[in-house]
């Protein structure tokens, strides 16, 4: 199993999202983990429905703001959490297959709906050792 | 914030001083401990916004101001079209036309306090709030474009309060130039099941107790007595606005270059108001408002059933409904000529003084009702508009105490079930889905809204009416 960390830094008014990964899919898989843990903990999330996202922007950082943007999408307008992540990439083309549940609001106690991800602090950037590294502000 | 790069215009206004690329200067309000404690990315940002196209006078800050993205929240700036202006998504935020409704209940806080935990359990079951809530109004197609034309004369038709309601919402309910066809279908189809939905985060519905009135002669002509019951509901476009700021910001952010514009902050996308990304993203925004109001009505239509069922004696007339994310197209004097600006506010509250046309005639006297929103056990306030607001910034104040807290700082130093307990000893009575998420909004977390308010009445942004303190808030 590839190696892979996420956390929230602090925006006054929002929420930041940073993550890094072996694999840009694999940054692209943790920036969601990091979206739904804004809303509940991403463990507690059973993994009875799947649904898939399609996006494709010109850069990876756009990307990333579409793929972000897709997840609050399917979450908003199904009644979703979800807490598996596959994503696929081709290019600047990203096909995810995310795995969740209907919000249950005692057993998640979610936490605050995110609006939409932002251009703020916006970055995805690979280091000199090959590691992929991303970073984005999501408005709540 | 480095207030050596500031010039101190007066003990409560501080200048960013012209230079380099800046098109006008930018202004801050606030006495120096709060520049002090404000964020180096709100002199960021104010910067920022100084570069852009068709800027007409200065940028201005509120009190409130705090780092944003883009425009800091709490940020004023007009454009003119003629001299190439520009509107910007990132100028109004996502959360389109979020704004605070205020109603009058004629109810006096021992009625409250009688059935208060029975009539926050009510709310709570009656209002959809919070992630996961679902309201039982369906739109189709048809419908969603009608109520994105008429906004809250819409939900009146519809059968969801009075005409009486409007005079007092602000463009009576419903803003001209709304293009139901430049909202995207993702847009609609969010909206589908949000219509009379609260939303979450820092939206609320308070009942609420005039707990000291400041300027009596203003007060007496708002209706406003001390220990009135209020209800405030504060929300905006929900789904739908929030899904025309994702598209209309992606498209700016790409177009950018073609349109010539070089962005020192990709947030700050924008179009020129004469162009053709420009006039959608104003019909699509003039949209979301209408959707805004109309939700507000909606809710506002809700409360009064839950509140009616428990004391039926409740009136809940209208008082008074404004927004503090939106562009609009305002007259200003600028070198003493009235000119035609796009005035966004992004967490700023629009306060005409008396006289201003666009008032109802029964509160042009007094100038206009600025609604100042609390945090659960934090005040709320009534302001009133003044003349000199409209040279000190553009008829514009604060909106709120604005965070001074991240919510991750916050849900580290707060329980829920502290927060609750603690403002229950208060005699306030808190209903949410979450307990997490009412330590992420926990009062601390926010700046002294006392301060703020006091500040922009020094700054001659408002004048200070009444001071709201809360008895029963529903937290989404």
């Amino acid at each position: 199993m590839q190696q892979r960390n996420w956390e929230h830094f602090e925006h006054e008014a929002d929420m930041g999202l940073r993550a890094d990964a072996e694999t840009r899919e694999g940054l692209f898989e943790a920036m969601g983990e990091a979206l739904t843990a804004i809303i509940t903990e991403p463990a507690g999330v059973r993994r009875v429905e799947t649904v898939t996202v399609h996006c494709e922007a010109p850069s990876n950082a756009l990307l990333l703001v579409d793929w972000l943007n897709a997840l609050i999408f399917e979450m908003a307008t199904r009644g979703m959490i979800f807490g598996s992540w596959h994503v696929e990439l081709d290019g600047q083309k990203l096909e995810g297959r995310l795995e969740g549940e209907a919000v249950d609001r005692l057993r998640h106690q979610p936490v605050v709906e995110v609006k939409g991800a932002t251009y703020t602090a916006l970055s995805v950037t690979r280091d000199s050792a090959g590691r992929w590294h991303g970073q984005c502000v999501v408005d709540v | 914030m480095d207030l050596n790069r500031l010039v101190q215009d007066s003990e409560y206004r501080w200048r960013l001083p012209m230079e380099g690329p800046m098109r006008a200067p930018g202004i801050l309000f606030g006495d120096r401990e709060q520049i002090l404690q404000m964020d180096d990315k709100v002199f960021t940002q104010l910067y920022n916004v100084t570069l852009l196209p068709g800027l007409v006078g200065p940028v201005y800050a509120m009190p409130d101001a705090h780092w944003g993205y883009g425009f800091p929240i709490g940020g004023v700036a007009a454009f003119d079209a003629e001299a190439g202006g520009v509107v910007s998504a990132g100028g109004v935020g996502f959360d389109i036309s979020c704004g605070v409704r205020t109603l009058h209940t004629g109810l006096h806080p021992r009625d409250v306090d009688a059935v208060k935990t029975e009539l926050a359990d009510a709310l709570f079951a009656g209002i959809p709030a919070g992630v996961g809530s679902r309201g039982s109004i369906r739109l189709d197609h048809r419908q969603m474009d009608a109520m994105l034309e008429g906004g809250a004369r819409w939900a009146v038709k519809q059968g969801y309060g009075t005409t009486d309601d409007l005079g007092r919402t602000e463009e009576r309910g419903c803003i001209d130039g709304a293009r139901p066809d430049d909202v995207s279908d993702h847009a609609k189809h969010r909206q589908r099941r949000e219509m009379g939905t609260l939303g979450s985060g820092n939206h609320y519905l308070e009942l609420q107790r005039v707990a000291a009135i400041y300027a009596p002669d203003i007060a007496r002509q708002y209706a406003l007595a001390e220990d009135d019951v209020l209800v405030s509901i504060h929300c905006g476009s929900r789904g739908l606005g929030h899904q025309i700021g994702t598209d209309y910001l992606r498209e700016m952010v790409i177009a950018a270059p073609d349109l010539g514009l070089d962005l020192p902050d990709r947030e700050l996308a924008c179009a020129p108001i004469y162009s053709d990304l420009g006039q959608r993203y104003l019909g699509a925004m003039r949209a979301g408002m209408n959707c805004a109001l109309a939700n507000r009505q909606i809710l506002t239509h809700l409360t009064r059933d839950v509140v009616r069922r428990l004391l039926p004696q409740a009136r809940l007339d209208m008082f008074y409904d404004v927004s503090h994310n939106i562009c609009k197209v305002e007259v200003h004097v600028v070198d003493g000529k009235p000119r035609e600006l796009y005035v966004h506010r992004k967490g700023a509250t629009r306060a005409f003084g008396p006289g201003n046309p666009d008032l109802d005639e029964t509160l042009c006297a007094a100038g206009q009702p600025v609604l100042i929103g609390g945090s659960m056990g934090t005040a709320s306030y009534v302001l009133a508009g003044t003349t000199e607001g409209e040279t000190t910034a553009l008829s514009s104040a604060c909106h709120g105490a604005g965070r001074a807290m991240s919510r991750r700082k916050a849900r580290r130093q707060y329980s829920g079930r502290q927060v609750v307990d603690e403002l229950a000893e208060r005699g306030i009575v808190i209903r949410s889905p979450s307990q997490r998420g009412v330590a992420e909004e926990a009062p601390l977390a926010y700046k002294d809204v006392d301060r703020v308010v006091d500040i922009a009445e020094y700054a001659g942004l408002a004048r200070k009416v009444a001071r709201l303190e809360p008895l029963v808030c529903i937290k989404g």
